[in-house]
């Protein structure tokens, strides 16, 4: 099926999200699901990214409203803790950064070229101004 | 029946393994996802879902990808609502002989429809789908225009919002029609459940799709989704613009039972001036211009006497 042309669909085709069979895949997380080929979950769009969001987990509360608003499936939460970012389907958006409630906030945007390590050596202090 | 999932608060909710993928094609900072990921993660049961034309159907079935973990259908602009309430009518009848492979199992149908779809093409046929009164959920991924082809008004589109089709300049303010009560138009229907939600107010929003996925028969949900490029505002500021929309009470949240039991189920502590809404945004900035300048007040009255009307409607239980 992936190897297709557009235009060589018949009428009623179906595109498989994965391989074999899954029979409780809200009860199945992304790292024990067979994706097929056509599940746009094996695809990238790091490259649309001029931004990308930084995450230092010193400072992080696990409140996980990065979680829940960020469009794009890319705040990896595991047992209601927040791990990290995915970035082959992070877009640089920087929902994450301004939901964050914590001060200094835990997630910060930098450019894409940034040195992540340089980043979190530098990090903000807390602003007491808030 | 099958069990509702809990979710008792962020964390716990934060568990649910996600049935709506990334490297979709959506904006940066779109809120048709944030939407439909906060619906299909308020359940563990199997889903049947559809999507007009629109963003979220374009972008999410791009040869040769799915961004769904579901059996979904794509299908016309229009017929969103048909093709689920298609699906769910032939479960029934394969569940009335006995015919089911897997009969413990308790999907749920789903149609999603952006709000040129359904207040406009799809109009007729959603209205049969509520009549009939299919078991299944309708929502309408509501961004006021056009957006998938470019920014062309709709019947949700509010008064002296600037788009491709009525465009503000100097001998206009933009658009001249005030946007469609959908809602109220639905809840006329009596189906069991019509509800207005916003993703920034989660916990509302899943307590009222939950509720939906529960009631036997048919659900009308209206969700505000704040469109990054056609509202003209950064995509960092989505979640801030939804806020600004439910706290100015442009987009109030409330449900309709049976069509007559009207519940607001947010209060805003501190309502916000309908004229930081609309500052926030692009598509209303020439608003501020002294010749315009009056509709921002207009706007306020509009607001405040919808709000008014929804009080009205919620203590008179008709
Ligand atoms: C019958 C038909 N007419 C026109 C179109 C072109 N078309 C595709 S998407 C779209 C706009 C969708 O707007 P809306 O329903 O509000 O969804 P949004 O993209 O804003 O989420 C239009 C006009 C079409 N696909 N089919
Ligand atoms: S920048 Fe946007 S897409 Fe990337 S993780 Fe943050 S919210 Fe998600
Ligand atoms: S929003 Fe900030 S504090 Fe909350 S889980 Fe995400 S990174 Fe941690
Ligand atoms: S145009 Fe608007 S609705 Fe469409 S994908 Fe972009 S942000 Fe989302
Ligand atoms: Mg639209």
């Amino acid at each position: 099926m992936a190897n297709t042309g557009w235009d060589e669909f018949e009428i009623g085709a179906m595109l498989r999200s994965f391989d074999g069979k899954i029979d409780d895949i809200a009860g199945t997380l992304q790292e024990d699901r067979a994706y097929s080929p056509n599940n746009s979950f094996v695809a990238s769009v790091a490259d649309w990214r001029i931004e990308k969001p930084v995450f230092n987990k010193d400072y992080c509360i696990d409140c996980q409203f990065c979680w829940i608003y960020c469009p794009d499936i890319s705040i990896i939460a595991r047992d209601k803790k927040m791990i990290g970012i995915d970035m082959d389907h992070c877009k640089g958006c920087g929902i994450c950064v301004e939901v964050c409630p914590t001060n200094p906030k835990s997630l910060l945007m930098f450019p894409e070229q940034a040195e992540e390590e340089a980043e979190l050596a530098n990090w903000p202090a807390k602003d007491e101004e808030k | 029946m099958s069990e509702m999932k809990k979710i008792k608060n962020l964390k716990e909710f934060s568990t649910s393994a996600d049935r709506f993928e990334g490297a979709n094609l959506l904006c940066p900072g779109c809120a048709h996802s944030i939407i439909v990921r906060e619906i299909l993660n308020a359940t563990n049961d199997d889903l049947v879902l559809g999507a007009s034309t629109g963003c979220l159907e374009v972008c999410t079935a791009v040869y040769p990808y799915t961004s769904w973990d579901a059996s979904w259908i794509h299908i016309g602009f229009e017929n969103s609502s048909t093709a689920v309430a298609g699906a769910e009518s032939m479960y029934n009848a394969l569940k009335t002989k006995g015919r089911l492979k897997q009969p413990d199992r308790n999907p749920k149908f789903v149609a999603f429809g952006g709000d040129g779809a359904s207040y406009d093409i799809g109009f007729q046929w959603i209205s049969g789908c509520m009549e009939r009164n299919h078991n299944m959920m309708y929502v309408v991924l509501d961004n006021e225009v056009y957006a998938n082809t470019g920014g062309q008004r709709s019947s949700s589109t509010p008064i002296g919002g600037s788009n491709t089709t009525s465009p503000a300049g100097t001998h206009s303010y933009g658009e001249k029609h005030n946007k469609k009560d959908m809602m109220g138009i639905m809840a006329a229907h009596n189906i069991p459940y019509t509800a207005q939600v916003a993703p920034n107010k989660w916990k509302d929003m899943v307590k009222k799709i939950q509720k939906g996925f529960a009631t036997e028969g048919a659900v009308f949900i209206n969700a505000v989704s704040p469109c990054t490029t056609e509202w003209k505002f950064d995509p960092k500021d989505t979640m801030a613009l939804t806020d600004l929309s439910t706290d100015s009470l442009v987009f109030p949240l409330y449900e309709v039972i049976d069509g007559k039991e009207w519940n607001i189920t947010y209060r805003p502590k501190n309502v916000v001036p309908v004229e930081e809404y609309l500052a926030a945004q692009g598509r209303f900035k020439h608003l501020f211009k002294d010749q315009y300048k009056h509709m921002i007040k207009e706007w306020q009255e509009r607001v405040d006497e919808n709000w008014a009307y929804l009080n009205r409607r919620e203590e008179a239980r008709v």
